[in-house]
């Protein structure tokens, strides 16, 4: 497969060693910690109107850390050894000390955190439920049956620490991805010490979307009516992360093109000619300047419900976009010029290939899938008659 | 007191066994040479200095082609590697009689070296193959072991790429 | 059930015999060859290079380099004047088969062999994960095939391009500075074929090698300074618009 090239490449640089898949992970990651931190508004800073999305953003961010491995592992040159990362990790790599990030979040942040929340309902449904579903919920109550009044405050307590411990362990999770690229002093589209910040905040934006989404497909699929109060809240922390990740954005674009150093012409020719689409038009235009400008309609003028739940949609899908559209742009972006700052390659997408097309999307889509499973397992609505009528009830999630 | 919380003791014990069997797991998996000389496995040096070599050198291919090595003393390419131009010989050395190096096409193989080329250094000796030879394979003229030719006129052998660049317009 | 004493005397010992195993194992034994008296390098005397691609042909066959990949190669520069800056580069197939003839133009032509530098401050090191790839004691920058997961991360991290990943293995792959010839007292195979000199192998820890006498006479660069990588290979008499 000849790769075409423009002006001169070093000869080894011509084939793009990361794939789509690799513009896969830290979007997915990033929904992750987005999602997480949505849920942290309510139980940590008490903001009580996004509270029916609190279980559906735990449960959205699981969803997403599950499946996160899985682009790693396809585009490895050999997955069967990844273990070597956790047994011997290259203390000065990011990408080795990310490993246990990942773990530590999984393990010490959201899995122990929704099992607190949840751990009253799995025990009354370890009672209720038959066959091999009250098996996994025996498995999950970890052989305990308490749900005292003391023992459930007890959770209450030590849930709101993991949390506290969640949110920068959220902001670690992805701010550690923005410096596996930025601290690659090789690459001077990717080197920079604001690659860390701009992949938290847009990783915000994009959680935040999602589970906003979510909410509303959700509930529409349910039957039940949206909690517009719920959504004009998430809205609004939309609104005002997105305009923070702008920002920081323009200041690394405008301080770039100003300093002018020895990689901007060949950086700048690459933007105007192969990235022009993907950066300019579905990056800034309309993954970021049209959700800003449509949101910010929505706090500034007076839009009925309807209208605004309208433009909520378009943005959120906007924004998906757009967050996309950046990972794209860092990752295949950073590997389409030359080294040499003389020359360009293009990047050749297989479809039906290991690191393809078809299995970025199908990688897309097992979140959902598992989503949907964990929701049936533990059903995170508000409004639902799925759990038996109990005596305590915990300060938040279910109802 | 404790019933209430029994289940995170529960909890804090599969963690501390999920612990235990990650180091288990770890000193079975991590080679035993690994830390060494430093982050890597040690013996990943022996094997990769123990990797057979495919050049020969050219002690070697003197050590048998003897009448070569006078031939090559007598010429410029006395410098000249032997595998520069016939490729690696190792495996030809070690079995002579049934690895046989094939022959070379010379119109190939002095051009990239001796093609006239802007970018070589000016010094160097290089011709322009057309305006040299005239298409002719090199070897018609020169005997590669022993390249130059002696008592010929300065036009012929000793092409000066300059001073024919300068005729044309 | 209740963790009882009994549990924990079971549990004890196991931890404890997993211990001894978790510290580091036997050493192999070590080669005739002694690392630390070495600190391996490169000269690269670019006045004298033809761009013959000797040394990318011998590079291959001795290291069994596959189509497509380069762990050296050859690049041609044509400088317009003073247009330092903005060079024409090219490198067709890493110049194994040599260049084709070049029109002279206004400016100066030269070539520039490449290879892995062999960074003492490593970058591609630095960036493993799994500590596949490594520094020698004898200042060789290597990968480990039986380790390596094939992420490429080193490959995004090194700043000269050198580094590949293996159609076959799927693990990274570079210039070894032919660790297999030089350990037994042989030069590299690209040394060895250079028909004018312009590659020499370099022992820096050496007294008698001629590097050091040649460094304190002549003006050498390393590529990529300001990447401060600790680059061992020197460029004599190398162009400021060389990249």
């Amino acid at each position: 497969m000849q790769i075409p090239v423009e002006g001169f490449m070093y000869p080894n640089e011509v084939e793009l060693q990361w794939s789509v898949l690799i513009v896969l992970y830290p979007f997915i990651t990033g929904l992750v910690a987005g999602a997480f931190i949505l849920a942290s508004l309510e139980r940590v800073f008490r903001v009580e109107a996004v509270k029916p999305t609190y279980r559906l953003a735990l449960l959205t961010a699981l969803s997403f850390l599950l499946v996160a491995p899985l682009p790693l592992q396809l585009h490895l040159g050999h997955p069967e050894r990844s273990y070597e990362m956790y047994f011997s990790p290259h203390r000065s790599s990011a990408m080795a000390m990310f490993g246990f990030v990942y773990l530590w979040y999984l393990m010490a942040v959201l899995l122990l955190e929704i099992w607190l929340d949840y751990r009253r309902d799995i025990i009354q449904k370890s009672k209720t439920s038959t066959g091999l579903l009250r098996f996994v919920y025996r498995i999950l109550t970890l052989g305990s049956d308490n749900i005292s009044e003391r023992s459930l405050k007890i959770d209450e307590r030590v849930g709101y620490f993991i949390t506290l411990i969640g949110i920068p362990s959220a902001f670690l999770l992805h701010g550690y991805v923005g410096f596996i690229f930025g601290s690659v002093k090789a690459n001077p589209w990717w080197s920079s010490p604001l690659m860390p910040i701009v992949f938290i905040f847009s990783a915000m934006v994009s959680g935040i979307a999602t589970v906003m989404l979510l909410y509303m497909l959700s509930s529409r699929l349910r039957g039940k009516p949206i909690d517009i109060r719920c959504l004009d809240k998430i809205a609004q922390y939309l609104l005002y992360t997105f305009i923070i990740d702008f920002s920081f954005e323009m200041l690394d674009l405008l301080q770039r093109i100003y300093e002018a150093d020895e990689s901007f012409r060949s950086l700048d020719f690459m933007v105007h000619t192969r990235l022009w689409t993907s950066q300019v038009i579905i990056q800034i235009l309309l993954g970021t300047v049209t959700p800003i400008a449509l949101l910010g309609l929505t706090q500034t003028l007076k839009l009925t419900d309807t209208v605004r739940k309208r433009i909520y949609a378009i943005s959120g899908c906007l924004t998906i976009v757009g967050i996309f559209a950046m990972r794209w742009n860092v990752v295949i972006g950073g590997q389409l010029f030359s080294k040499s700052f003389l020359g360009y390659t293009t990047y050749k997408m297989g479809f039906a290939t290991r690191e393809g097309l078809l299995t970025a999307i199908i990688l897309m889509l097992l979140p959902f899938a598992i989503l949907w499973i964990l929701v049936k397992l533990l059903p995170p609505w508000l409004d639902a008659e799925s759990f038996p009528a109990s005596g305590a009830t915990p300060a938040h999630g279910t109802g | 007191m404790f019933k209430d919380i029994e289940h995170l003791v529960r909890l804090a014990i599969v963690m501390a066994l999920a612990i235990l069997l990650f180091i288990i797991l770890r000193a079975v998996a991590v080679p035993k040479s690994f830390g060494q000389y430093g982050h890597y496995r040690g013996a990943a040096i022996t094997e990769i200095a123990s990797r057979p070599v495919a050049l020969a050198g050219r002690q070697v291919c003197e050590g048998c082609h003897t009448d070569v090595a006078a031939q090559k003393k007598l010429g410029s390419h006395v410098v000249l590697s032997c595998e520069a131009c016939h490729g690696a010989q190792a495996k030809h050395a070690d079995d002579p009689a049934n690895v046989t190096p094939p022959k070379l096409d010379t119109a190939v193989v002095c051009a990239r070296c001796h093609e006239a080329n802007s970018a070589k250094p000016k010094a160097f000796p290089q011709v322009v193959t057309a305006d040299h030879s005239g298409g002719i394979v090199c070897d018609t003229c020169h005997q590669p072991h022993k390249p130059n030719i002696e008592n010929t006129p300065a036009e012929s052998a000793q092409t000066n790429t300059s001073k024919k660049k300068e005729a044309k317009p | 059930m209740k963790i009882t004493r009994r549990h924990l005397l079971l549990l004890l010992p196991a931890a404890a015999v997993a211990w001894k195993y978790v510290e580091a194992g036997t050493p192999e034994a070590a080669p005739n060859y002694k690392l630390t008296d070495h600190w391996w390098g490169m000269l690269i005397d670019i006045p004298k290079c033809i761009g013959c691609g000797s040394c990318v042909r011998a590079c291959s066959e001795e290291n069994g380099v596959p189509d497509g990949y380069f762990r050296t190669w050859i690049e041609r520069y044509h400088v317009a004047d003073w247009k330092i800056e903005r060079p024409d580069v090219e490198s067709p197939d890493g110049g194994k088969q040599g260049f084709p003839p070049g029109e002279i133009g206004d400016g100066k032509n030269f070539f520039v062999p490449k290879l892995c530098n062999h960074c003492a401050d490593s970058p591609c090191t630095q960036v493993c994960p799994v500590g596949a790839t490594f520094v020698t004691p004898d200042g060789v920058v290597l990968v480990d095939k039986e380790y390596c997961l094939g992420c490429r991360y080193c490959v995004q991290a090194c700043p000269y391009g050198c580094r590949f990943i293996h159609p076959k293995t799927n693990t990274a792959e570079k210039c070894t500075l032919c660790y297999h010839r030089i350990t037994k007292g042989l030069t590299t195979a690209c040394c060895e074929v250079c028909p004018t000199g312009a590659r020499q192998l370099a022992d820096l820890k050496n007294p008698k090698d001629p590097i050091h006498e040649f460094l304190r006479s002549h003006t050498v660069q390393v590529l990529k300074p300001h990447m401060a990588t600790g680059a061992k290979v020197f460029y004599n008499g190398m162009d400021g618009s060389v990249r």
